[in-house]
């Protein structure tokens, strides 16, 4: 399980996160902003924290 | 809320760089390499130069300066010559560094002053709106360039290594753990090191260009990109489609302000 902290009012929306994400937990909402489309399936990769230029979103692995 | 993020001005963020810019992902390495390089926040300065990746300057916590076109490292060299105790961080543009500052470089780089350059190659002018820059790929595009650029680039990786630099390495701002492992290696190189980064513009050059959005910017960096090893066994064909990552060259010489300091004893008291 992961912990996913949004900052929305750094994001712009770039859909990097979303594109780079393997397994579409990411999707922008109508006003251009990344939301949590599927927690369940976030692997904690982290891929999306890696490249956003926003530091917009933070991903935690939860310990079991 | 990540560690490094003491050395951001969080006050200043979000910061003013278009949606997709590489900027970001470049300067948050620069920030995890100080990290990680363990650098003492007051003995290090971070000096820029102007364009959209010279104002990284303004959003991180040291002192800074942010300089006039080109001539981030003549002020850095002031800096490291008047207290050779400070790290000094050099940002600069590929147009900052190659073209108005182009003499700069490859005197800092003869010199072998203790500097890090991290140059943040986008291929153009960012922030004047998309001017042909000595980076730019030729054929391609830019506002002065409507047909595509007739000039052929530099290579500031080889530029930097004829010039005397003694650290050079590349990375992009899809691989962002080995851009932060150069940046490291680049501090820690006593002498001039030169971080080429390729970053994504992409408003005033992937538009132009029709390359995508930023996230595509990213993807052609990871599908062209090879490391070096990698890349010297590829035949000259298959070259010509790639570019090395990686550290391309380390080298050996005395270091500038090294040879100044002793220079300086050596008037005050006399050589026996
Ligand atoms: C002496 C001087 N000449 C020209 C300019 C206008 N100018 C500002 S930024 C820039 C180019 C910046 O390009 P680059 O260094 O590649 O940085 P980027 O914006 O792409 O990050 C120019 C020509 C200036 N500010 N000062
Ligand atoms: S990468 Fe960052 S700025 Fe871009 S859409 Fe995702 S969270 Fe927003
Ligand atoms: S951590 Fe990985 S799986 Fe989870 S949202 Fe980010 S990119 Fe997707
Ligand atoms: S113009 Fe290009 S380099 Fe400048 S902030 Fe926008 S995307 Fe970044």
């Amino acid at each position: 399980m992961a912990t996913i902290e949004l900052i929305s009012k750094r994001c712009k929306g770039c859909n990097i996160c979303v594109a780079f994400c393997p397994k579409k937990v990411l999707e922008l909402d109508t006003l251009g902003k990344v939301y949590v489309k599927d927690q369940g399936a976030c692997i904690a990769c982290g891929q999306c924290e890696l490249r956003c230029p926003d530091y917009a979103i933070y991903v935690t692995k939860e310990e079991k | 809320m990540r560690t490094y993020e003491k050395f951001f001005r969080m006050n200043r963020l979000p910061h003013i760089w278009c949606p997709g810019c590489g900027n970001g992902i470049v300067m948050k390495a620069i920030v995890q390499a100080i990290e990680k390089a363990g650098l003492d926040q007051d003995k290090t300065v971070i000096v820029s130069g102007i364009g959209c990746s010279s104002r990284a300057s303004g959003y991180m916590n040291f002192d800074t300066l942010h300089t006039a076109h080109g001539r981030a490292i003549p002020f850095a060299t002031g800096i490291k010559l008047a207290n050779p105790e400070l790290n000094v961080i050099v940002i600069t543009g590929d147009g900052d560094a190659t073209a108005i500052g182009g003499n700069h470089f490859i005197h800092g780089a003869r010199r072998n002053i203790d500097l890090t350059v991290v140059l943040f190659n986008n291929n153009i002018y960012g922030m004047t709106g998309g001017q042909a820059s000595p980076l730019t790929p030729h054929g391609k595009k830019a506002t002065t360039a409507p047909y595509g650029t007739v000039d052929r680039a530099f290579d500031p990786c080889q530029l930097a290594q004829a010039a005397g630099a003694t650290f050079v390495a590349r990375s992009t701002t899809f691989h962002v753990p080995q851009t932060v492992d150069a940046i490291v290696q680049g501090i820690g190189n006593k002498g001039f090191s030169l971080i080429e980064t390729i970053t994504q513009c992409p408003i005033a050059y992937g538009r132009k260009n029709k390359l995508g959005d930023a996230a595509n910017m990213l993807k052609w960096m990871s599908e062209h990109a090879a490391p070096l090893a990698a890349y010297n066994k590829l035949s000259d064909e298959q070259k010509a489609e790639k570019f090395p990552i990686g550290v391309l060259y380390k080298g050996a010489a005395p270091e500038y302000s090294a040879e100044y300091a002793k220079l300086i004893k050596q008037a005050m008291e006399g050589k026996k």
